[in-house]
């Protein structure tokens, strides 16, 4: 008896929700003819969507989610956003959904919901699908499919010019030699975002401070709080002198101030929780580009396949330099080289300031068409410096440079 | 006796807890319904008081996500159909008094077994094969994962629940180590869409196959469980291992058997998953159904039908739930409170079913 029960109460709830799904259809020339009115070139009734991998207690989506909210506040747009998205399937479902609901640009934040996001920007070419930090838009040729990143490689090597110069005036106060001066940084994972972003730090510090190496850490995870943190200690008690990272939780900076060595971060500022170890940190500002797109399907022009930009355009930025742990003179020095590397009289990666197994490079052809292989493809050094993010908005500067060591390679 | 014991002199709580005798199915249902209403009703309460928000029009919000369009259904069918065939893997075993928390790990070693084959054979054998081969090689790792721990309680008895639940940790690393290792591009710790070896779709529905698959399980599982000998000797080593070998039923053989089933079938779950709808691996591909499996499967009391309503009510709140807090712009918490609450009254309701409280007053009186 209980079983046959069980089955009509199934049947019925089944018999519900698609009598729910004819319901809503009825509902949807309405939302149909929303969308139509918002082909107007007013941005107002224009719906974006956005889709983020966790929420506000990663730092790296709650800089993505700010900058959302604020540039579809002040542009007058609807702001849809759906935080915790996995890169699975679900996120083909979630941009699809948006989609059907009447988002005119889907947007989503993390690397692995690119294959999901063009899945969706195939099936809906009427909408705009936008992706950060993914590699396949420039080959995949999917008109309303784009890539965006920023040169945020800019910021490290300010941030860097930071680190070196703290260290330059440890070594004066006699608490280490020049030949100590060794820098720890925690990454994520192995691949050319995080190695571009350590080494662009590295030539930083190096700029200023020639001594100077650097170990890194990799965690194997963009969000690990208790394996940053363990990354971290093992830096600082292998005689890393300052800390930096990039990876998404605060395990590193929290090690760092119970350590009292001084970190820097990246996405936010930890000032308030570190007083008295940050230095600064760099980040990359999304609202520019939100503001970007925006504007692009309000006035009914294309969209870059791929989009970077960074310093001048304020997509770069270094946050609330701290006084109290900062060198003399910092924010002087960063302004000053702020400056040459937005003239073009400085590069982040000139040839002449590093090596790679003890010989300057004059070619690398890099893997910028993203394949199973890792086929290199694309000349990227020209001009006495490595061209990054040019032929494509994600990093691909993958070289393992000279004073740089990787301790624990296996992610 | 009793009474006068009771209206002596010894001080009797407010109210004691009796175990029911069975009660009429339409009881039961009752009180299953009013700690639903009951649920609501907190929710509510909740809801104004934290966000100042109408509950009524919040729990439309639920429903519309959960089944607002055509696309919103299928998705929900996919999701419930995956959830129920991991609740369904772990049924037999939890019949058995076996207490297999390990799905998740089953469920991610038979995705790792599909991925490798998509990956390494997709160009190498016709369409044909290289689907067999890759549901096969899914549902023997699954069953390989299973039936190791299986084999050490049978022959050791050893503690199956601490044995499966490790279990789970060595599959998640091992599918850590290989996504990094077929990860495009190099380093990044993804492997992207694997361009070969995707399961065909039934009429053009990216879904149908799972759900298809899934609803003949189920039938199969409850026929197998309640007219089955399997199912019978599993029943009986359930209840007790000693009656089970007084009547002849090789406890051990059954125990491995079962398991092997159980983790068959959560393999089977890594290929849908993996193969039939998000064409890669991640760590995050199990998605933790393995665990909520548990629950879909006891609240049914490990009835397969009754698990077609549970895993809905799960999967319907966990999609109304990420609705709330889009439309409603709070923190994704807020909706696995209201979830969560649900939950407990849903599973705190089968207290009231099994037992009734007799205050200190009603007591004298039904007694005397």
């Amino acid at each position: 008896m209980k079983k046959w029960i069980a089955l009509v109460l199934a049947v019925a709830m089944m018999c519900l929700t698609f009598a729910a799904c004819t319901t809503t259809t009825t509902d949807t020339p309405a939302t149909d003819d929303a969308t139509a009115t918002t082909a107007t070139p007013a941005a107002a009734g224009l719906k974006v969507g956005f889709i983020f991998l966790h929420d506000e207690n990663s730092t790296y989506d709650k800089n993505f989610i700010d900058a959302a909210k604020a540039a579809c506040e002040k542009l007058g747009v609807e702001y849809v956003g759906k935080t915790n998205i996995p890169e699975t399937n679900e996120c083909y479902e979630t941009a699809a959904d948006m989609a059907e609901s009447g988002c005119s640009i889907v947007f989503a934040d993390s690397f692995g919901h690119e294959s999901y996001m063009l899945k969706a920007a195939k099936e809906f070419p009427d909408v705009e699908f936008c992706h950060a930090t993914g590699t396949t838009a420039h080959t995949e040729k999917v008109a309303n499919f784009h890539n965006a990143f920023a040169s945020i490689y800019e910021g490290r090597y300010l941030a860097g010019i930071a680190a070196g110069m703290k260290l330059n005036e440890m070594i004066e106060a006699g608490q280490f030699k020049a030949e100590e001066a060794k820098m720890g940084y925690v990454g994520a994972f192995t691949y050319a975002e995080v190695i571009s972003g350590f080494t662009s730090f590295y030539l930083g510090a190096k700029s200023v401070c020639p001594t100077v190496t650097m170990d890194v850490q990799f965690t194997g995870s963009w969000y690990d709080e208790t394996a940053e943190k363990e990354a971290a200690t093992t830096l600082i008690s292998g005689g890393a002198k300052l800390i930096s990272g990039h990876a998404d939780s605060m395990g590193a900076p929290t090690a760092c101030e119970s350590a009292n060595i001084p970190n820097v971060f990246y996405n936010g500022s930890t000032i308030e929780a570190c007083p008295n170890t940050y230095i600064i940190a760099s980040r990359i500002n999304w609202e520019p580009y939100f503001e970007y797109i925006i504007g692009a399907v309000t006035n009914g022009t294309a969209i870059d396949t791929d989009w970077s930009k960074g310093l001048a355009e304020g997509s770069v930025e270094l946050l609330g330099l701290n006084d109290n742990v900062a060198a003399a003179g910092t924010a002087e020095a960063i302004e000053a080289a702020k400056a040459e590397l937005i003239a073009g009289t400085r590069h982040v990666f000139d040839t002449t300031t590093f090596t790679v197994g003890g010989k300057a490079l004059d070619s690398y052809m890099a893997d910028v068409d993203t394949d199973a292989d890792y086929t290199p493809d694309t000349e990227a050094i020209a001009g006495g410096y490595f061209h990054e993010s040019e032929y494509r908005s994600a990093p691909y500067f993958d070289l393992r440079i000279d004073g740089i060591t990787l301790l624990y390679e296996s992610y | 006796m009793r009474q006068s014991h009771n209206s002596g002199t010894v001080k009797e709580p407010l109210f004691h807890i009796t175990k029911r005798a069975a009660i009429p199915w339409w009881q039961s249902w009752l009180i299953r319904i009013a700690s639903v209403l009951a649920a609501l009703i907190v929710c509510a309460v909740i809801t104004i008081l934290a966000t100042k928000q109408n509950p009524l029009e919040m729990y439309a919000t639920m429903f519309r996500g959960a089944v607002g369009n055509a696309r919103r259904v299928w998705s929900l069918f996919q999701n419930l159909a995956m959830l129920l065939c991991v609740s369904l893997a772990v049924t037999p075993a939890f019949k058995m008094r076996f207490w297999n928390i390990g799905a998740e790990g089953q469920v991610m070693m038979g995705g790792l077994a599909s991925a490798m084959c998509m990956i390494l054979l997709g160009n190498v054998l016709p369409e044909w094969l290289l689907l067999t081969v890759i549901v096969a090689a899914g549902i023997i790792a699954g069953a390989v994962w299973a039936v190791i721990p299986a084999i050490f309680k049978a022959s050791f008895n050893t503690n199956e629940t601490l044995f499966t639940l490790m279990m789970n940790y060595i599959a998640i690393q091992l599918v850590s180590y290989f996504v990094l290792q077929f990860s495009v591009p190099k380093g990044s710790g993804h492997i992207g869409e694997i361009p070969t070896g995707w399961l065909p779709t039934i009429f053009g529905q990216p879904y149908l196959l799972n759900i298809v698959v899934v609803a003949v399980l189920t039938v199969g599982m409850y026929i197998y469980l309640k007219y089955s000998k399997h199912g019978y000797e599993i029943a009986v080593v359930g209840e007790s291992e000693k009656t089970a070998r007084y009547i002849g039923i090789n406890v051990k053989k059954v125990i491995i058997r079962t398991m092997l089933l159980s983790g068959a079938l959560c393999g089977l779950a890594g290929v849908l998953l993996v193969s039939g709808t998000d064409h890669t691996l991640a760590s995050t591909t199990a998605g933790g159904r393995g665990f909520t499996a548990i629950m879909v499967s006891w609240l049914a009391k490990f009835n397969p039908l009754y698990m077609i309503l549970t895993s809905f009510l799960i999967v319907f709140l966990e999609k109304g739930a990420i609705e709330i807090a889009t439309v409603f712009d709070l923190n994704s918490s807020f909706a696995s409170i209201i979830t969560g609450i649900i939950i407990f009254f849903i599973i705190g309701s089968e207290f009231f079913i099994n037992y009734s409280l007799k205050f200190r007053h009603a007591a004298g009186e039904a007694k005397s």
